[in-house]
């Protein structure tokens, strides 16, 4: 579904990887490790689109478009779980509904918090509202930047589940996260710099 | 087409739970133009000659101190980083944005005008005037700007900026405006004048978006 082609990327005159091909098909898991500063979040964003300063090729062989789940949650301080919610759930499907919102926002957790301000949440509970596309949208790949960060033992746990059930399901799943991804199946992992 | 409804809810919504950046432009506005009689002196005849430019540039001038908040929380939070992936075309939710940036900003202006012009000694032909000049030209203003702003928006302190890069383009709208005011005062036709900034709004509401969603990609892909 992804093939990547040769790729290089130089930033401030320095290769962050030179020459990187590889392909992730239907049903896998890729995982981007890396230290600080090895060009994982711009491989990320690459793969994403949201980056072209690059050579080489990126190719999606895809019907809808990618989840992209970046370092910033894209949650707005002033506006409500719900509303932010179905602000950006909306930006990749129309016609969703309170009640299927609340779901979502019940499947990461935040049942009872649908009208709280995200502004007073705290850092791990905004990241559950922009976590919460992954239950409400369908998309068939998802593209995720440290989903993990800030999240709870009880959480990583659901979240690692529903990873399982996107790939059971026949989904592309690509992930930085310095965690190893112990209950997610099969998983390749792509090491980045030294 | 539903995605420009929601956006435009979200934006007034943002904008109704923190007022301050709502009252900001017009303070300035009522500011600036009340300080005028002050310093000029109340003569009747002097203040009316001044009144066009002295208002419209004001407006001008509030318009582009509320421009480089347009996109600002939007990159910090990651939101335009979201808005580049969505399904439906960008260009409505830029559209979206700039018609509630003109609500908040350019229609309040519009209607706080006749009081200004009272203060201004403006004839009421030429309030009437005023009136239709901003109400045909802050969408303008609104739409040119979002260019810059969507340019400027990864670059810390871009107000200058902003300024440097829109104000050329704001410039026919002033000059427009200001001389179908003058002629209103005169209580002559100024049909033209409305033409012609209804050509500018249109030319602005056709060709805008798109440059500032290819400047929103820009600065997100950076």
């Amino acid at each position: 579904m992804l093939t990547v082609n040769q790729l290089t990327c130089e930033r401030d005159h320095r290769y962050l990887f030179e020459d990187l091909s590889f392909v992730v098909g239907a049903g896998e898991l890729l995982q981007i490790e890396g230290g600080n500063g090895a060009g994982k979040t711009t491989l990320l964003r690459i793969l994403g689109g949201l980056y072209t300063d690059f050579s080489g090729s990126v190719s999606w062989d895809l019907t809808s478009q990618p989840l992209y789940l970046g370092h910033k949650p894209g949650v707005k301080d002033l506006l409500s779980a719900r509303e932010n919610l179905t602000w950006l759930a909306g930006l990749q499907q129309a016609g969703i509904d309170v009640a299927t919102v609340d779901q979502a926002l019940a499947e990461v957790g935040l049942r009872g918090y649908e009208e709280v301000l995200c502004g007073a949440m705290s850092e791990g509970q905004r990241k559950r509202v922009n976590l919460a596309r992954l239950y409400l949208l369908q998309a068939q790949a998802w593209i995720l930047d440290e989903p993990f960060s800030a999240i709870d033992r009880q959480g990583v746990e659901r979240l690692e589940a529903r990873m399982q059930a996107h790939i059971d399901t026949g989904g592309v799943l690509i992930v930085i996260s310095h965690q190893t991804l112990s209950r997610v199946t099969p998983m390749r992992c792509l090491r980045l710099g030294g | 087409m539903s995605l420009f409804v929601a956006t435009i809810r979200r934006e007034l919504l943002i904008a109704y739970r923190n007022p301050a950046d709502l009252l900001n432009p017009l303070c300035f506005f009522v500011i600036v133009v009340s300080l005028f009689p002050l310093g000029i002196g109340p003569t009747p005849s002097m203040l009316q000659q001044i009144a066009p430019g002295v208002i419209w540039v004001a407006a001008l001038l509030a318009t582009l101190l509320s421009l480089e908040l347009l996109f600002r929380t939007d990159y910090d939070d990651g939101s335009l980083e979201q808005m580049t992936f969505s399904d439906a075309p960008l260009l409505w939710l830029v559209l979206g944005k700039v018609f509630s940036h003109w609500l908040m900003t350019g229609l309040p202006l519009a209607l706080l005008s006749p009081l200004l012009g009272l203060m201004l000694f403006l004839t009421p032909s030429g309030t009437e005037a005023l009136l239709w000049s901003l109400l045909l030209g802050t969408p303008i203003l609104s739409l040119l700007g979002s260019i810059g702003a969507s340019l400027t928006v990864g670059l810390r302190k871009g107000g200058l900026l902003i300024a440097i890069l829109i104000l050329p383009l704001f410039v026919p709208v002033l000059i427009l405006a200001t001389s179908m005011v003058q002629t209103g005062i005169q209580g002559g036709d100024y049909t033209g004048h409305m033409l012609w900034l209804g050509v500018l709004l249109a030319l602005s509401v056709g060709m805008a978006p798109l440059a500032t969603s290819a400047g929103i990609r820009i600065s997100v892909s950076h």
